[in-house]
């Protein structure tokens, strides 16, 4: 089996991908404005997505201060509070949750998990993050022309959004469609970057089955937005063409304020399908990345391999696979054809086997591990019950008798904050505590960490978990003010209150996660090399914060997977990928 | 959207043949690793980036086209529907298409025998050829207006600048990587591998977009409308 020429002891030279030319930046310009180098795009990805996040968080406080008090504040009108429903939705999932698991950590753990110097193509992967700023930019400009943003609600659909009467019709629909085409061009170039890297830049001995979950997690994310987001795209094209040059692809014939337009025979349907064909994949394309990062900061902190690595790619793979073919179970009330909604609740409700399958593994991964409940353990494990939670209820609304009646209630509010919105940001923030460290070579404040993640898990809890009774109490979403209700008790209203009042101060709360990570900036404890003793390859790197090209002089060499914890015979309780292979262990 | 089923299956297929060569079904444990496949293999390099890279951009771009045709056979349901006639110089188009790809795969075969001169005229040729495609579907573009049949009058007046569109903007971005490429081949003495790497991505290129036009010109001429028929009676 073995090659002669090449003797077994000397490890083989380092796999240099022959394209890879890595740009040296010259000039302070290109390398922190323009930069080619991926760990700096991921951290402006992540800037600027956290910045329009915190907008989004701003206008959720304009919704819950209507659903409270309403008609208290002056400014708040129901063009507002359409236009805040609509912009928090859109980018809380696309230009926040999207743009910080792909763009952000994408771009920092890719190469540095699999051994690369950078990625593929460094200068597409400029290119993608400045489109992205652009589309970003274009979409808060609405807030400055006539007529403001469009409050069509996130899912746009016609014909009410290019209708008037909607907020917005006049420009503001169509920033948000311009807006989204360039968005999805721009995630195109990054997409085709993370795929790549991990297909063509991994080190020699990183074998796929030997990759981080977290790399998992967001190739399969990334592959799965690569086919979604065609969908969005032509149904923004589409959309922008029947509102720009008067087609009928959306729009059927109709009168509006006593006239009759020139539009004939247009499906809405269609549109919903198209939308829900990439909306749905979206949901999963925040989630993956979410379930990979988890594995590793739950195996990383509790000192153990995770249990069944292979079931839990395998259930990556099958979720993604699924995933694609679920959409329709948004569109229950669209009123198809029965068949056609049995299809889609069974193709929904077996998404819930290799997700189940996941949330085992994490437990039995816990069980009998030495825990430790560090501030990115904590986020990991309010994840999961929350995760949990949400999946729960996503139960309940995939079936379809069981959807119609609670489709338009603040139940499915709760179910998506849950399940896509609190979950994933879990994960993001205890992604940041974790790897922080790697990213400035300073700790994070422990004890401000473990307060803002009491605060925030249970501050989420006590706004979310009410909305659940809410909703089934008929509470509708959408809606501006209730007025007199005979079926809304006064009990109701005082929960509303409850929540708003727990929605700001969480929101401020988050004022503490800020105030640590610029501090610890500066004040923080040296972190060196590899704080958490954690066994994947970014940990290894020569320097920390890793260097351009990530590795200095020679590509590291892999010779086992990444969860190499409390190993029998090892010096200490974990061995790094790359450390050479011990004696009387099966040999690489 | 059994266009799209259709699509996933090829796509997802793919995927899991690629998936299982590549070891997915391995176990980490017992797994020799890429450091004994590399003394197995003597030294071999995996294939360069960008024809990956390629490959995963035709995957995108194949799914958006798929959306279009599912929109398409959607849309094209309801009783408003009026296909415009199809001006003749489509014909011409189609013929001008394959000529175009047939001349880079001759490029890309000189090329791979390392013949300069006749990748240089085979080049020229597809790149030639490629223009006038273009420049006819203005001219079928034109022959449709002047005809009155605007995007705004019929939604299948819309298609079918909306489809003849999306595939023109994709030439012309494959014309860009064509130009550079001929620029690359006119400066050259002889063929580097290199040269013959990015004559090759051009060709697939084109055989891609080739193979989209056929399947799109047969919808708009309606030699797919019994696919049509099928697909939505698999919907409903």
């Amino acid at each position: 089996m073995t090659d002669a020429s090449i003797p077994q002891n000397v490890a083989p030279p380092p796999a240099e991908v022959e394209d890879v030319e890595l740009y040296h930046a010259h000039s302070w310009l290109t390398k922190y404005v323009f930069s080619q180098d991926a760990k700096v795009i991921a951290i402006q990805y992540a800037g600027t997505a956290i910045a329009v996040g915190v907008l989004a968080l701003v206008l959720s406080w304009v919704i819950r201060l209507q659903l409270a008090f309403p008609g208290a504040i002056p400014f708040i009108d129901a063009e507002v509070y359409y236009q805040s429903v609509t912009m928090h939705g859109m980018i809380m999932v696309v230009y926040m949750l999207t743009a910080i698991f792909l763009g952000g950590f994408g771009n920092y753990l890719i190469p540095l998990m699999v051994g690369a110097r950078d990625m593929v193509f460094p200068y597409v992967n400029m290119l993608s993050y400045w489109v992205y700023l652009i589309a970003t930019l274009i979409l808060v400009s609405s807030y400055f022309v006539p007529g403001g943003p469009t409050g069509a609600g996130w899912t746009l659909y016609p014909p009410q959004s290019i209708l008037t009467g909607t907020p917005g019709h006049e420009w503001g629909i169509i920033l948000m469609l311009a807006s989204l085409i360039l968005f999805i061009v721009g995630f195109t170039m990054g997409g085709l970057n993370y795929v790549v890297t991990v297909l063509q830049a991994r080190t020699r001995g990183m074998t796929l089955m030997r990759m981080p979950l977290t790399v998992w997690g967001i190739f399969s994310a990334a592959v799965m937005a690569l086919l979604a987001f065609p969908g969005l795209f032509v149904a923004c094209v589409m959309l922008l063409l029947d509102r720009t040059l008067g087609t009928s692809f959306f729009m059927p014939s109709l009168v509006e304020l006593g006239e009759r337009k020139d539009y004939v025979g247009g499906s809405p349907i269609l549109f919903q399908h198209l939308f829900w064909f990439f909306g749905h994949p979206e949901v999963y394309i925040v989630a993956l990345p979410a379930f990979g990062i988890v594995s590793d900061l739950i195996s990383v902190h509790a000192r153990k391999n995770i249990f069944g690595y292979r079931m839990m790619v395998w259930a990556i793979i099958a979720i993604g696979v699924l995933s694609m073919v679920v959409w329709g179970h948004h569109m229950y009330i669209s009123g198809m054809d029965p068949w056609f909604g049995f299809f889609f609740a069974v193709t929904t409700l077996a998404i819930a086997v290799p997700t189940a399958l996941k949330v085992y593994n994490w437990v039995l991964t816990l069980w009998h591990a030495d825990i430790h409940f560090t501030t990115p353990m904590l986020f990991a494990l309010g994840f999961l019950v929350t995760f949990v939670n949400g999946g729960i209820t996503g139960l309940y609304l995939g079936n379809v008798i069981v959807d119609v009646p609670l489709s338009a209630t603040l139940f499915v509010v709760a179910h998506f904050h849950m399940v896509m919105g609190i979950a994933p940001v879990l994960v993001i923030f205890g992604a940041i505590y974790h790897w922080y460290p790697k990213i400035t070579g300073r700790m994070m404040d422990e004890r401000l960490g473990k307060i803002h993640f009491w605060i925030t898990f249970l501050g989420a809890y006590a706004i979310f978990f009410p909305m659940h009774y809410l909703g089934v109490l008929g509470m509708p979403r959408r809606f501006y003010e209730m007025g007199e209700t005979a079926f809304v008790p006064a009990s109701a209203e005082t929960l509303n209150i409850v929540i708003t009042i727990t929605a700001l101060a969480v929101g401020f709360a988050q004022s503490i996660f800020f105030y640590n990570l610029f501090k610890s900036l500066k004040h923080g404890a040296p972190a060196g090399g590899n704080p958490w003793r954690a066994a994947s390859l970014e940990w290894q790197t020569p320097e920390t914060p890793p260097g351009h090209g990530n590795w200095g002089k020679h590509l590291p060499v892999v010779y086992r997977w990444p969860y190499a914890y409390s190993v029998p015979g090892a010096a200490e309780d974990y061995l790094p990928q790359n450390a050479p292979p011990l004696a009387g262990e099966h040999s690489p | 959207m059994s266009v799209m089923g259709l699509f996933f299956v090829v796509i997802f297929s793919f995927a899991l043949l690629w998936l299982a060569r590549q070891g997915v079904f391995a176990s980490h444990w017992l797994e020799e690793g890429e450091v004994a496949r590399y003394r197995r293999a003597g030294g071999a390099e995996p294939p360069p980036a960008v024809k990956v890279g390629l490959a995963i951009f035709l995957a995108v771009a194949g799914c958006l086209f798929s959306l279009l045709a599912a929109a398409f056979f959607m849309r094209g349901d309801a009783p408003d529907w009026q296909m415009p006639p199809i001006p003749r110089v489509l014909w011409f188009d189609t013929f001008l298409l394959a000529v175009s790809s047939v001349a880079l795969q001759v490029a890309l075969v000189a090329a791979r025998r390392a013949d300069a001169a006749r990748v240089k005229t085979a080049l020229l040729v597809g790149a030639v050829t490629a223009a006038l495609f273009l420049i006819g579907q203005i001219w079928a573009w034109r022959e449709l207006i002047e005809l009155r049949f605007f995007a705004s009058s019929n939604a299948a007046n819309a298609f079918f600048y909306l489809l003849t569109g999306a595939h023109a903007l994709h030439l012309i971005g494959g014309l860009v990587a064509l130009a550079r490429t001929t620029d690359k081949v006119r400066g050259a003495v002889r063929v580097t591998k290199e040269l013959t790497a990015s004559v090759e991505l051009c060709a697939i290129y084109w055989h891609f977009l080739l193979f989209v036009w056929l399947l799109m010109f047969a919808m708009l001429i309606g030699w797919a409308d019994g696919f049509g028929v099928v697909c939505r009676r698999l919907l409903s």
